[in-house]
C-alpha cells in the first residue's frame, strides 16, 4: 500500500517542475511561468479531454452526464421529490435541540457552498456563454438539475463513511467511502481508488481551487485599475504574491480572523451579486423573454457558435460541472462534518447546492450577459459573429471581464463591487480548497504539522503561478484535474449506490410513518 | 403540596447572581420548591463557518460545556445545594430566551428569573436584548431583576 502511495506521489510530482523553473528571472516572469506550465500539464489535459474518435465530443463530458442521469433515474428523481424536505432540514425543523452547538445542516451547506459559489459562477459562465453562446445556459441548467442527484449520492456516502476520532473531530470524503464502503461490499480496489482520488484532489485544489481563482482575481484587478495601462497588467505575480501571503497567514499562520471575516462577507457578496443581477433583469424585463428565447434556440441550433449545438452543450455541461462540482467528490469532504444520525439527511441537504449554485446563480450571470448585448450579433442573420473559436465581444473581453462589462453596461459602478466580490470569492474558494487538498494530502502522507505545512506552502506557491499564467493554460489544467477527480469518484458512486438506496428507502419510510421526529414547524404541537 | 420550580438564568455575571439571590429568597418562602440553574451558551445554527471549524466543532462544543460547568454552573449548584435547596443545573447551546423557555416547559417551571443586562451593543439596542426577547416570547411568567 505504501509503495503504491509513493509511486503516485512521484508521478504527481512530475507535474511540478514549473515551480522551480519559474523562479529564475523576473523580467518575463509571467511568460515563463505560462510556457513552463502549459508544457508540463498539456499531456494530462489532452488525456482528460480526449474526444470520442471521429467526433469533437470529449468523453469526460459524456461520463458526467451519463452518471448524473443514472443517479437521477436510480433514485427516482430524488432532487425533485426531496426538495421541500431539504429546505425543512436546513431550517432545522428536524434538528434535535439537544444537539444544539454541533454543526448544523445549514452550516454544512453554506460551508460547502462557499467552496463552490465563486468564480465558476461569474467567470466560468462567461467562458461558457462566450464560446458556446446563450444556448450553453440551457445545458448548464440541465446539468445543474441532474447534478443534484450526483451530489446527493456522494454527500450521503461522505457522512456515512466518515472517520470519527477520539478527540471528536471528523474526517470524511470519497477517500473514506472508497476504502470502507468497498470493503463493506466485499469489492476490491477501494484503497487504490482512494489514493488516485487523493492525488487528483490535490491537483484540483491547486488547479480549480487555486490557480484559476488567482488568475481570475488578477484579471479583474487589472480590469478595474486601467486595463492594458494598469501597472498590474502583465505582472500577475504581484497579485499572486499578495494573495499568497494572505492565504499563508490564514492556513499556515492560523490567523482565523481573516477567514472569519471572509466567511461573513462572502454570503453577503453572493446576495449582492444575485440582487444586482435581478435589478438588471427587472429593468430590462422586456428583454428577458427574448433572452430565454436565445437560450432555447441556441441550445438546439447553436445560433452560429463554433461547434454549433454540440459546442453549446459541451460548454454548458463543462462549466456546470466545474461550478457546482457535482460528482467531483469535493462536497463530500465539506458536508461530512455535520452532526446527524441519518447520513441521508445530509445528502438531501446537499442537493440544494447545485440548485443554488448553477440553476440560480449561474443562470443569473448568463441572462445578464445575454441581455446586456456584449456578445456581438450580426443584425441581418441573428447569428453571433465569431472571433476565432469564441464569440466576438463588444470590448474583446472574455472570462470574468466579460461578466464585468455585462453588469457594467447597466450599472456603471458595479464592476468595482464585482472586483471586490471576485477577489473575496476567489479567496474563500481557495481557503475551502486548501482544506480539501489538505485532507487528501494527509490521507496520502499521514497527519502531522510538518507534513501539513509542506502542502500549505506548495498551495501558496501555486497561487503566484496561477495569477501569472494565462487563462487558457490555467483553465485547461483546472478543468482537467477537477474532472479527473470525477472519473474516480463516479466509479465509486456506481459501486456504492445500492447502499445509498437502502438508506434512502429506510429513511423516507420512517419519515412517512413519523418515526423521524420533527422538532419545529408545521404539525408540531405547542408545548 | 406540589413542587414549585424556578428557572434561573445565570451567566457568571453580577446580574445573574442577583437573579439567583432573588430566586433563593422566593424559594425559601415555600415548603416544596426547586431551583433549575441554566447556563446558556449563545449559539446559532445559522452562522457561516469554515470547513476546519466544522471539523473541530464537536470537540469545541464539549470543551465549551465542560468549561461552563466547571467555572460557573457546578460552583453555583454546589453553593445553592449547601444552603439546603433542591437544585439542578442545565447547560445548553442556543438562543438564551428560547432555551430558558424550553427548560421551563420541560421542568414544569412556574416562572423564569433572569438578571437584566444593559444593552451591550448596537445590535441589542436595535433588536432588543435577551430579557426583552424572553418577556415577549415566554410561556410562563418572567421576572427580571435590575
Amino acid at each position: 500500500m505504501n509503495s503504491i502511495k509513493r509511486l503516485f506521489i512521484t508521478v504527481f510530482c512530475t507535474l511540478l517542475p514549473g515551480v522551480a523553473l519559474a523562479q529564475t528571472e523576473a523580467v518575463s516572469f509571467d511568460q515563463q511561468v505560462n510556457e513552463v506550465f502549459a508544457a508540463s500539464t498539456g499531456w494530462f489535459v489532452s488525456l482528460i479531454f480526449a474526444p470520442f474518435p471521429g467526433t469533437s465530443f470529449p468523453w469526460i463530458v459524456m461520463w458526467l452526464v451519463v452518471a448524473a442521469t443514472i443517479f437521477t433515474l436510480y433514485f427516482g428523481f430524488i432532487q425533485f421529490r426531496a426538495f421541500g424536505h431539504a429546505i425543512s432540514l436546513v431550517k432545522g425543523d428536524y434538528s434535535d435541540p439537544n444537539d444544539a452547538g454541533e454543526v448544523s445542516h445549514f452550516q454544512a451547506l453554506t460551508t460547502a457552498l462557499s467552496g463552490t459559489v465563486g468564480l465558476g459562477n461569474i467567470a466560468g459562465v462567461a467562458v461558457a456563454v462566450g464560446i458556446g453562446g446563450p444556448g450553453a445556459t440551457f445545458w448548464m441548467i440541465l446539468a445543474g438539475l441532474m447534478g443534484m442527484a450526483s451530489k446527493f449520492t456522494e454527500c450521503t456516502l461522505g457522512v456515512k463513511y466518515r472517520n470519527e476520532y477520539d478527540d471528536g473531530s471528523v474526517s470524511g470524503g470519497p477517500m473514506y467511502y472508497m476504502t470502507k464502503g468497498f470493503k463493506e461490499r466485499g469489492i476490491p480496489g477501494g484503497a487504490i481508488l482512494a489514493v488516485v482520488f487523493s492525488i487528483f484532489t490535490i491537483g484540483g485544489a491547486l488547479g480549480g481551487g487555486n490557480m484559476f481563482q488567482a488568475n481570475q482575481a488578477h484579471a479583474q484587478l487589472v480590469g478595474i485599475t486601467g486595463g492594458a495601462d494598469s501597472f498590474l497588467n502583465g505582472n500577475g505575480w504581484i497579485t499572486g504574491l499578495v494573495l499568497a501571503i494572505i492565504v499563508f497567514l490564514v492556513i499556515v499562520g492560523g490567523i482565523k480572523s481573516i477567514a472569519n471575516v471572509t466567511e461573513k462577507v462572502v454570503p453577503f457578496m453572493g446576495i449582492l451579486y444575485v440582487g444586482a443581477a435581478l435589478v438588471i433583469l427587472f429593468t430590462n424585463y422586456d428583454k428577458v423573454g427574448w433572452a430565454f428565447g436565445q437560450i432555447f434556440d441556441g441550445a438546439f441550433t447553436g445560433l452560429g457558435v463554433a461547434g454549433g449545438l454540440v459546442g453549446a452543450l459541451i460548454q454548458g455541461f463543462k462549466r456546470a460541472a466545474f461550478s457546482n462540482e457535482a460528482g467531483v467528490g469535493s462536497a463530500a469532504i465539506a458536508h461530512s462534518a455535520v452532526r446527524t444520525k441519518e447520513p441521508i439527511t445530509e445528502g438531501v441537504v446537499s442537493l440544494l447546492e447545485p440548485f443554488i449554485d448553477t440553476v440560480v446563480i449561474c443562470t443569473m450571470t448568463a441572462l445578464v450577459i445575454t441581455i446586456s448585448g456584449v456578445l456581438v450579433m450580426d443584425p441581418n442573420t441573428g447569428l453571433f459573429i465569431l472571433d476565432g473559436s469564441s464569440i466576438k465581444t463588444v470590448d474583446g473581453s472574455s472570462g470574468v471581464q466579460l461578466t464585468s462589462s455585462a453588469f457594467g453596461s447597466s450599472i456603471s459602478w458595479f464592476p468595482y463591487v464585482l472586483a471586490v466580490a471576485v477577489v473575496l470569492f476567489a479567496f474563500s474558494t481557495m481557503i475551502s480548497w486548501s482544506y480539501y487538498g489538505l485532507k487528501a494530502w494527509t490521507y496520502l502522507v499521514g497527519e502531522g504539522k510538518a507534513k501539513e505545512n509542506v502542502f500549505k506552502i506548495i498551495f501558496c506557491i501555486f497561487i503566484v503561478i496561477g495569477a501569472a499564467a494565462q487563462l487558457g493554460a490555467v483553465i485547461d489544467f483546472s478543468d482537467a484535474m477537477i474532472f479527473a477527480m470525477a472519473v474516480v469518484n463516479i466509479i465509486a458512486l456506481y459501486v456504492l449506490m445500492p447502499i445509498v438506496k437502502r438508506e434512502m428507502k429506510s429513511y423516507f419510510e420512517r419519515l412517512r410513518t413519523n418515526e423521524i421526529p420533527r422538532f419545529k414547524g408545521r404539525g408540531v404541537e405547542e408545548s | 403540596m406540589s413542587q414549585t420550580t424556578f428557572i434561573v438564568g445565570i451567566d457568571g455575571s453580577p446580574a445573574g447572581e442577583r437573579a439567583l439571590e432573588f430566586a433563593k429568597e422566593r424559594a425559601k418562602l415555600l415548603d416544596n420548591s426547586k431551583l433549575v440553574l441554566c447556563y446558556i451558551i449563545e449559539w446559532s445554527p445559522y452562522t457561516f463557518q469554515t470547513a476546519e471549524e466544522n471539523e473541530k466543532r464537536h470537540q469545541r462544543r464539549e470543551e465549551e460545556i465542560a468549561i461552563a460547568k466547571e467555572r460557573i454552573l457546578d460552583p453555583a449548584v454546589a453553593s445553592v445545594a449547601s444552603s439546603g435547596f433542591e437544585v439542578e443545573g442545565v447547560v445548553q447551546h442556543g438562543d438564551v430566551a428560547e432555551i430558558l423557555d424550553r427548560v421551563a416547559g420541560e421542568n414544569a417551571g412556574s416562572q423564569i428569573i433572569v438578571g437584566r443586562v444593559g444593552a451591550r451593543g448596537i445590535k441589542e439596542r436595535l433588536f432588543g436584548g435577551v430579557s426583552a426577547h424572553l418577556v415577549s416570547t415566554a410561556h410562563v411568567p418572567v421576572t427580571i431583576i435590575p
